[in-house]
């Protein structure tokens, strides 16, 4: 039998329920290790048929993915890099969203009801992302004072910046 | 903290509620995925950067007050059959197992909520609810999420919602699932049908037990697929209403079953009492499908009401990992099928044989 992703001969054989139907994969040796199903912590099948099943819903950008090499693009903040989106296909943290954003809109496309968001939206992420700005200001200034010698004035601000912190749990 | 074995000791109320809806509801289930702002996810993060994710999230969730006197266990200082038990109680998921140091799960105390710290999100939340309550299970989570958002800061983008490692659970993050125990659709053929319209407008169907198209039990999970572009509101009432359809058609297709049929009914209802009772050697397939039916005379008056919540706490007790717990030792597939028949024999000892008046009134019928 040959590997639903390639000409091989299939050596790994899965299946599944997905979607309330039975889904048989072939593959072999080398795409299955691509995909990680030979990791049994890893992806389940559903994954691996979603993600690029010749005619499943992602097989469009994976097949071009996968001859294409990679263009050297990389998260400043985790060091992920297209390749790895290509093999694992999902993220490094959370900015690889901003950094990947060309692939991100081709993943979702297709994937959901929508390609935005419409539902809840952090209430106290203003007040954090305020409370950080507020932290990182007094810890600049703390550096001032420091450097000036000014020691109460640093008391001062260490203690502000601890019930800063001590809010933040 | 909770220690393991007083957290497993009682079965949840969530458990064995599943008596409204004509008990073809057992359980709602909501998930929330939601990882940390800059902090690489679990699966890419190295150890120390894993860890130290997890010292900073463990601290915010054990403070919550819903988490007082609870369960919180790093996943490395648990046993194999401890994380199997959990597994089985649906309170971490078969991936979150798999996992150990740098890995961690707290629960509430009553089992109502179980959070996964470092699974493939670094925070994968859940609420359970018996019977069809997948509106109060969000409402009591998301509350839940609120409380957290003021000491954690999560990863949250205005377009793309909050941010996951996985693109299929981008948004919302949300998972709303419900179980199911449909024995009336099975019998009359109609499962198929049924289930390829939840499917056709998007909803996902999954046996609980077992591979194949037919589930062992007659047990169902239907849940959404699609966590962006909607409101968690609007992804909920959706479920909501298609299981309320479905839980409608698996109670006709019982009437009519038990009007068409009730002798090929109380057969299989019999046969399931009888080797349940008596039998010394059950696997689980066995016992699932037997168990299956008991709880369906229980919702059709064959036995008293409450036979439906005990099928539901013996469904979740002859499961591996559970008899290896009540047992106290490692246990060989030929022990476990001996002590699974020996904990339903002694569970329904004072059971009842079937009363089949039920069918003379059918009869008296015609
Ligand atoms: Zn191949
Ligand atoms: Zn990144």
């Amino acid at each position: 039998m040959k590997c639903d992703f390639c000409d091989q001969k299939a050596t790994v054989f899965l299946t599944q329920l997905v979607e309330g139907q039975m889904k048989k994969v072939c593959l072999c040796e080398a795409c299955a290790k691509e995909r990680g199903v030979t990791d049994p912590t890893g992806f389940s099948l559903a994954d691996v048929l979603l993600g690029g099943l010749p005619g499943g819903a992602g097989s469009i950008t994976m097949s071009s993915s996968a001859v294409a090499p990679g263009n050297g693009k990389k998260c400043d903040t985790c060091g992920f890099t297209l390749d790895d989106l290509r093999r694992v296909r999902r993220f490094g943290c959370s900015d690889c969203y901003a950094t990947f954003s060309e692939e991100v809109n081709q993943m979702i496309r297709g994937m959901h009801k929508g390609v935005s968001h419409v539902g809840k939206v952090p209430e106290g992420l203003m007040a954090l992302q305020f409370r950080n700005q507020r932290i990182e200001e007094l810890r600049s200034r703390l550096e001032q004072a420091i450097s000036s010698e000014s020691y109460e004035e640093a008391a001062g601000i260490r203690d502000e910046i601890r019930n800063l912190d001590e809010v933040k749990g | 903290m909770m220690r393991f074995s007083t957290l497993v000791k009682h079965p949840a109320d969530w458990m064995t509620g599943g008596q409204g809806e004509h008990g073809a509801v057992l359980t709602s289930r909501i998930r929330l995925a939601r990882n940390l702002h800059r902090h690489p996810f679990p699966g890419w993060a190295k150890r120390d950067q894993r860890a130290a994710a997890l010292d900073l999230m463990r601290p915010a969730i054990e403070a919550l007050p819903a988490m007082k006197g609870g369960f919180s266990q790093e996943l490395g200082d648990l046993s194999s059959v401890q994380k199997q038990v959990l597994v089985e109680r649906h309170l971490i998921s078969r991936e979150h197992a798999a996992r150990g140091d740098g890995s961690a799960a707290v629960i509430e105390r009553r089992q109502t909520f179980s959070l996964m710290l470092n699974e493939e999100d670094h925070l994968r939340m859940q609420a359970i609810r018996p019977g069809l309550q997948l509106s109060a299970a969000f409402a009591a989570l998301s509350e839940l999420d609120t409380t957290l958002e003021n000491s954690l800061q999560f990863a949250f983008d205005p377009t793309l919602g909050y941010l996951t490692t996985c693109p299929t659970n981008l948004g919302t993050g949300l998972r709303a699932s419900a179980m199911l125990h449909l024995p009336g659709l099975v019998l009359s053929d109609q499962i198929g049908q049924v289930l390829q319209a939840v499917n056709k407008i998007g909803l996902a169907v999954r046996g609980l037990y077992g591979e194949g198209t037919e589930s062992l039990g007659n047990l169902y999970q239907i849940s959404n697929q699609s966590t962006l572009g909607e409101s968690e509101e609007t992804i909920i009432r959706r479920l909501e209403r298609v299981i309320s359809q479905v839980a409608n058609h698996e109670q006709n297709a019982r009437e009519k079953l038990l009007e068409d049929d009730p002798e090929m009914v109380a057969d299989k209802i019999g046969r399931a009492y009888g080797v349940l009772r008596y039998s010394h050697i059950i696997d689980s397939k066995e016992a699932l499908n037997h168990l299956s039916l008991l709880r369906l005379g229980g919702s059709l008056g064959f036995f008293s009401p409450e036979t439906v919540m005990l099928c539901d706490s013996l469904l979740m007790d002859i499961q591996p990992a559970h008899l290896q717990l009540h047992s106290g030792q490692k246990l060989s597939p030929e022990e476990r099928d001996s002590i699974r028949a020996e904990i339903l024999r002694s569970r329904l000892l004072s059971l009842e044989s079937p009363d089949s008046g039920i069918l003379s009134k059918e009869e008296k019928n015609l």
